[in-house]
């Protein structure tokens, strides 16, 4: 008798525990996936596609699912590799391509013949224009990634480096490496 | 004069050398052969060049206009001809250039029409707006527009005017001597301040190094019958910081995230009062300012510099010693190098000192942190510097933030103590510059991701737009085409008219499958009942029956057609959807 009674109690007890876990995996559930917010929190946002996926989202998604690596984001450079490394526990990689100074782009405005081209594959609506109308860049919100560039049929647009300035200058490192002296060559 | 003064914790007494500089009285330095007026001389919106090259300009000449509310306007410093609006590099560490207006004095020194303004009659705003209007920023050292801070909080009533003549930092002494010989008009100036904020105090605080100045601030005060209280308060390295002051005249500690007026105290300069009676009574813009020239030179003393004039030219004035090999702007604690002697003197700058190695010997090589605690004993804003600098160096800037590197004020005091000599700031600075740099970015991305995201929605949405467009239009037409051929059948055999409507949806359905082709279709169907308009139709003179008989018909077609109209105007976008 007091083996069941045992049984019951036992039973009695997973069945509360069970339900307050069903409860819980309802009521908290996470909508998503939190890593491949976090993995997108990482990416520039520059929607670029240099990482052959059609967004940074695909690239967090692809990264998240492990099927692309994380050093595919040339807008993010060596310290985003470094970060997304950090993140998910991998090694740290050289960077897939060359790293490039962030540039913003130009209209030539003389040029421009206001086809609007440009305005439909800008990603983020930093080319303000209409048809027939010259076309320019909302240089604060131009994120630099180049995709106006092929669609231009009359190639009025260019890109120009974000050179350094009082604004966005920034403090150097105060240590200083202590490098060893370059061998000379013994021939 | 017994008031109860309270302590801020820390400080540093490095020596003072003050007295070097106090012999001699204010000179007005002379024109120079040419002044860089920088236009982002203050905290806030870059002003707008209003004058070209070319131009010819009276002193006080409104050269940049302010940019936004916190901005203030810059003024011509001497009458003349504007060279260039150009780029030059600037007082700052970075040595990097700004936008300029270069004016070549022609003499002169002719000002534009002075409006003396009587301050009474005017209401608050316009008080606030000439000031505005004439540069009045901040001359401490900070450069903060000073008719944002002159707006009264509604909600915290103002209970202390703190008014900063502490000068706390050794070698200056530009706000001794004004308050010397000019305390007059900084009462008056603080007597503007004390009308707008309407404090229940006016408090004056002087290091007790300057007997001089306070008692010639306490005779202002009492020929003018005003109810300022002047306070000698103890020198200690950082006294004249505004939390420090503060702190030390009210008792008040203005906490990390707070401002002062949150707690009902505002604090000004000295100069700046006296700049603000200038603009208001004199209609006099800020063009000049006192700076200290000291250091390694044979006759230091305080000059009035036009605001533009390159350094190396006034340096020359104190005749500085051969050795002399570079220019420190503001103090030994928080001023820097200039990159270039030739930079302007701008609205900042309180004090010039020769740089030599005999005065300033070159900083032995840095030790490693010892943990002595001597930095967090120094520090006055109670931080613990030798945690800020672990995390600093090794760039985690996540617990930097957690020590509260912003409440740091770089005043160096830390740097002063280490027996390590670890120049502790340059790191603070690194760090607080990395941590903006990465908010400025992280800003960027995360408005570049929110319109990336509404430019897709938009997209999706304009496409559905369209289709649903296309297939009513296809329905629409597919209804038409039928009702012609319905027509043109009516006349011989109802059924067949009849037989013609299931050919009305295999058209809607051509439409969702592809909008072209039924575009493409619609346009044929128009085609063809033009055609057949032309030719002669059978349902002229019809007998009355048959005319009710199509009548009964249309109707019934026309319920069916509404629905089938609708249905695929419904359905277009779902299918968009599972594209």
């Amino acid at each position: 008798m007091e083996i069941l009674l045992a049984i019951a109690i036992m039973a009695l007890g997973a069945v509360v525990l069970g339900a307050a876990l069903g409860f819980a995996s309802i009521k908290f559930k996470v909508e998503g996936d939190p890593l491949v917010e976090k993995i997108e929190a990482i990416l520039p946002q520059t929607q670029c596609g240099q990482c052959s996926y059609p967004g940074c989202k695909p690239y967090a998604e692809a990264i998240a699912k492990g099927e692309a690596d994380i050093n595919k984001c040339p807008p993010g450079g060596a310290e985003g590799v470094q970060r997304l490394a950090d993140l998910l526990g991998r090694e740290v990689k050289p960077l897939d391509a060359e790293e490039k100074p962030k540039s913003v782009a130009i209209i030539d405005e003389n040029t421009c013949i206001g086809c609007t081209l440009c305005i439909q594959a800008c990603p983020v609506d930093a080319i303000v224009g209409a048809a027939k109308q010259m076309h320019t860049i909302i240089a604060p919100l131009c994120t630099g990634c180049e995709l106006c560039l092929p669609p231009c049929p009359v190639e009025c647009i260019r890109m120009e480096v974000i050179g350094e300035n009082i604004d966005n200058w920034k403090w150097r490192y105060p240590v200083v490496e202590i490098k060893a002296a370059p061998l000379k060559e013994a021939a | 004069m017994l008031m109860n003064l309270f302590k801020f914790k820390g400080g540093v007494k490095p020596p003072t050398n003050k007295t070097q500089s106090v012999t001699l009285p204010i000179a007005v330095a002379p024109l120079p052969s040419r002044l860089v007026v920088p236009l982002h001389q203050s905290i806030g919106g870059t002003p707008r060049p209003v004058v070209q090259a070319g131009d010819k300009v009276l002193k006080g000449q409104l050269i940049g206009e302010a940019d936004g509310w916190i901005s203030a306007a810059v003024h011509a410093s001497t009458s003349g001809t504007v060279l260039e609006v150009a780029m030059h590099v600037q007082p700052h560490p970075s040595g990097l250039d700004a936008l300029c207006v270069v004016i070549e004095p022609d003499g002169k020194d002719e000002w534009i029409a002075r409006e003396p303004l009587d301050y009474a009659s005017l209401k608050p705003e316009e008080v606030r707006e000439r000031l505005q209007q004439s540069g009045v920023v901040g001359l401490g050292g900070a450069v903060f527009p000073t008719h944002g801070k002159l707006t009264p909080a509604k909600t915290v009533p103002m209970d202390e005017l703190v008014i900063n003549g502490a000068e706390c930092e050794p070698f200056i002494t530009c706000d001794d001597l004004l308050m010397r010989e000019r305390a007059e008009e900084v009462v008056r100036g603080i007597g503007i301040f004390r009308d707008l904020l309407q404090p229940k105090k006016v408090l004056i605080g002087i290091e007790d190094n300057k007997p001089e100045a306070a008692a010639a601030m306490r005779a202002a005060v009492d020929a003018l019958k005003e109810p300022f209280l002047v306070v000698s308060v103890p020198t200690l390295y950082p006294a004249g910081g505004a939390k420090q002051l503060i702190r030390v005249l009210t008792g008040k500690e203005v906490p990390a995230s707070k401002r002062s007026t949150d707690l009902g105290v505002q604090c000004f300069n000295v100069a700046t009062a006296y700049t603000a009676w200038r603009a208001i009574a004199h209609g006099e813009p800020v063009v000049s300012r006192l700076v200290t020239i000291t250091g390694n030179v044979h006759e230091p003393r305080n000059y009035e510099v036009l605001i533009g004039t390159p350094m190396d030219e006034l340096l020359k004035l104190a005749t500085p010693h051969p050795d002399t090999d570079g220019i420190i702007m503001g103090g030994p604690m928080m001023g820097f190098l200039v990159p270039q002697a030739s930079v302007p003197v701008v609205k900042a700058t309180n004090c010039l000192i020769a740089h030599a190695d005999r005065l300033f010997p070159p900083k032995a090589p840095e030790m490693p942190c010892i943990r002595c605690g001597s930095c967090a004993e120094a520090c006055p804003h109670e931080l613990q510097p030798f945690e800020m600098y672990w995390f600093s160096r090794a760039k985690n800037f996540g617990k930097t933030q957690e020590y509260h590197i912003f409440d740091c004020i770089e005043c160096g005091c830390c740097s002063f103590v280490c027996p390590s000599r670890i120049p502790l700031v340059q790191y603070f600075r690194f760090a607080k510059s990395e941590i903006w740099a990465r908010e400025r970015e992280k800003k960027a991305s995360d408005g570049a991701k929110a319109r990336f995201e509404f430019k897709q929605m938009r997209e999706e949405r304009e496409k559905a737009e369209k289709a649903e467009k296309l297939a009513k239009a296809a329905a629409a037409q597919a209804a038409k085409k039928a009702a012609e051929a319905a027509a043109a059948a009516a006349e011989g055999n109802a059924a067949e008219a009849e037989a013609a409507a299931p050919e009305t949806p295999a058209v809607a359905v051509d439409a969702q499958k592809d909008a072209k082709k039924a575009t493409i279709e619609a346009a044929m169907a128009r085609a063809k009942a033009q055609r057949e308009a032309v030719q002669p139709k059978n349902i002229e003179a019809l007998k009355a029956a048959q005319q009710q008989e199509i009548d009964e018909i249309e109707a019934r077609r026309q319920a069916t057609h509404l629905s089938e109209a609708a249905e695929p105007a419904a359905a277009a976008p779902a299918s968009e959807k599972t594209e």
